[in-house]
């Protein structure tokens, strides 16, 4: 076996692999399955974004807080949520996350620092700032993160937090996951800066940007920044430059996309494929061993599907359950 | 211990009481503290009204000034509350809301309910309310209606200073977010409060006077109105029950359904604007559970369905007074009761 050259150790970068895949798989899934028409509401899928949030998530504990957005499937796996509640929580089952009251846009498990998908989008900056602040408070060390899309970075909520952050000094890093769309909407045209680091200068923080795509780049840069934060250094932004491999939400037809566009993306800039072949080529990990947890992934997928698709309903008593802590 | 005191003073006591008791409780909002950064005196406001005065000499740090910046600092004392805080967010007018109002609503009020009954978002959100004090369109609000509307929002406004400090003190302890009204023209009034730390269960109305003859209902800067309604009815020998609601949600509909099941009446006083209000709301339950009580027309007195205007001639006409609270209670007691409608 030919020496590492990477900053994770085989475990480490195996386990990276495993987030990637089924996050990967849970959203291929979830396609496959909406379009069969078994799955309520709607859906926003993650897929092709994988390296985000596995880059970052890797350098997190469970007392660390993250604010996730609308499409907060890959949040949550690469936070620790269980695959199983997620999938009964996507089908409105009384087993899932949240006993089926959330749904996709809201799956959270608190006990691991999740503290929601958000179907308001810039929400969770304010609400990050919050979780740091206690983590401040308490001393213990915590950081929060919080993920926006290029188009929700022009939400007042975030701009507001990322001045509160600095104003407070608070262990937070932003994330602008920049897939380049705002629902149709392109990021050239809606965002007014050229940069995300300009943007991060003006509130008087560092900026990273970096290729999404690239799980190293992500896992560097976010390494950093979040270390500096743990330590006092306050707070940063980081920008993942991106792709969409799905619509904004399951039946958008994309038809504001280029021709072509989705193939070349699929074909180029597919993290999971740059994460294999690199790891691969590097002679560290062999193809079956990613094919080995590719197949340990897919019978995971398929058996919180089964398993959600069995599952008990809410029962009716539910409907009046649990908007107070006390009535 | 009990000595006369301020509604505003009895507040910052609460405060000031919790912050010993419990560590975990911290205070934030625009100027609470005053003059952070500048050059001047620490502690320089102690609020914009001086409610937090001195609480910064008390506990430091966890005073806390913001920049003017409502939806960041109200949606981080709601993630501060729900990471295991007890934040306290002044905004400063509630009025304000409009700016941060999706911290609160889909944020706060949704998590328990949305989380499957896994969070917990002790937060409180204080602010004044309320007319009468020459601060126009913007600063003048009764919203108390758009925050009752909500579930999973708990719902205070208390008249007198005895209950701001129990009521606030529960108010803090309680798991739930709750929106904490001060009426601005009642900072000053005075009544006895014991020094020590007391807590007001919510859901409880408090009866301020006993009547058998009408039944008047009302919260906030309007029971006192009422309670001067009564006095003036009670000269013609009509004796009327006031209501003082004291929390909006939960609200205590037994104790108003009593009451009008006694007197067969009941006045309805709300300082918000007369659509889908307290008022309609209370009038609205009392017709569907004690129709066969009732000897007239429900009365409902509130402010017109008009922004809070300036001029102190037409503000003054604004407010329900005391002698629009008394007409619609002698309606409720003229032969013509059963068919009379609002004036």
């Amino acid at each position: 076996m030919a020496q590492n050259p990477f900053p994770l150790g085989k475990d480490e970068l195996l386990k990276a692999y495993r987030t990637m895949r089924t996050i990967r798989e849970f959203e291929e899934r979830l396609h496959v399955d909406f379009a069969k028409g078994d799955i309520p509401g709607f859906v926003h899928l993650y897929a092709g974004e994988e390296a985000c949030a596995t880059g970052i998530m890797m350098h997190l504990n469970d007392n660390d807080r993250i604010a996730s957005t609308h499409r907060g499937h890959g949040h949550c796996i690469a936070k620790g949520v269980d695959v199983h509640a997620m999938m009964a929580e996507i089908y409105g089952r009384s087993t899932g996350a949240c006993r089926g009251k959330g749904g996709s846009m809201h799956i959270a498990d608190l006990s691991k620092g999740m503290m929601g998908a958000n179907g308001i989008l810039g929400a969770g900056a304010p609400l990050i700032c919050g979780a740091a602040l206690a983590a401040k408070v308490r001393g213990d060390r915590g950081v929060g993160i919080t993920f926006v899309g290029d188009g929700a970075s022009n939400q007042g909520t975030f701009l507001e937090s990322l001045n509160l952050a600095a104003v407070w000094n608070l262990p937070v890093v932003f994330v602008v996951e920049n897939n380049g769309y705002a629902e149709s909407t392109a990021m050239e045209w809606a965002v007014s800066c050229d940069s995300y680091v300009d943007r991060a200068t003006g509130f008087g923080m560092p900026g990273v940007t970096v290729d999404g795509t690239d799980f190293f780049a992500v896992y560097e840069a976010a390494g950093e920044i979040i270390r500096r934060a743990r330590d006092g250094g306050g707070p940063a932004l980081l920008e993942c430059n991106m792709v969409r491999f799905y619509g904004h939400f399951e039946g958008d037809a994309q038809t504001y996309r280029a021709k072509g566009e989705l193939e070349a993306i699929r074909a180029s800039r597919d993290c999971l494929t740059i994460l294999s072949e690199r790891v691969i080529e590097a002679g560290v990990i062999g193809r079956d061993e990613l094919q080995a947890i590719d197949r340990e992934v897919n019978a995971l997928i398929e058996d919180a599907t089964r398993a959600a698709k069995a599952a008990p309903l809410p029962a009716p008593e539910d409907l009046l359950r649990d908007v107070y802590v006390a009535y | 211990m009990s000595r006369k005191i301020s509604m505003k003073q009895a507040i910052n006591e609460a405060l000031d009481l919790e912050m010993r008791r419990d560590p975990t409780v911290i205070v934030m909002g625009e100027d609470i503290v005053g003059g952070t950064g500048a050059q001047g005196e620490d502690d320089a406001w102690g609020g914009v009204l001086g409610v937090t005065k001195g609480l910064y000499a008390k506990h430091g740090d966890r005073l806390m000034d913001t920049p003017l910046s409502e939806s960041a600092y109200i949606g981080a004392a709601v993630g501060a509350a729900a990471c295991g805080l007890r934040p306290v967010a002044e905004l400063m007018f509630l009025d304000f809301m409009g700016v941060c109002f999706d911290q609160i609503f889909n944020q706060a009020a949704k998590f328990r309910y949305m989380f499957g009954g896994k969070a917990e978002t002790p937060v409180v959100i204080r602010g004044m309310v309320g007319a009468g004090f020459r601060a126009a369109a913007q600063h003048s609000q009764m919203l108390t209606p758009l925050f009752t509307h909500i579930p999973g929002l708990k719902v205070v406004c208390p008249s007198n200073a005895y209950d701001a400090k129990g009521l606030l003190i529960q108010s803090i302890r309680d798991n739930d977010p709750v929106i904490f009204c001060e009426h601005k023209n009642l900072y000053g009034l005075e009544c006895e409060v014991p020094a020590e730390s007391y807590a007001i269960p919510f859901g409880e109305a408090n009866v301020l006077r006993d009547g058998d003859d009408v039944t008047i209902v009302s919260y906030g800067l309007t029971v006192h109105r009422a309670m001067e309604a009564a006095a003036t009815l009670a000269k013609d020998g009509t004796e009327a029950e006031v209501i003082d609601l004291r929390t909006l949600s939960p609200i205590d509909w037994d104790t108003i359904v009593e009451s009008v099941e006694r007197t067969g009446r009941l006045v309805v006083v709300d300082e918000a604007h007369p659509r889908c209000n307290l008022a309609t709301d209370i009038a609205a339950f009392v017709g569907q559970n004690a129709f066969g009580a009732l000897k007239a027309g429900v009365q409902m007195v509130t402010a017109p369905h008009t922004p809070v205007p300036f001029a102190p001639s037409l503000e003054d006409l604004y407010v329900p007074s005391a002698d629009t609270i008394a007409a619609a209670a002698r309606r409720t007691l003229s032969p013509k009761g059963a068919r009379s409608i609002a004036a």
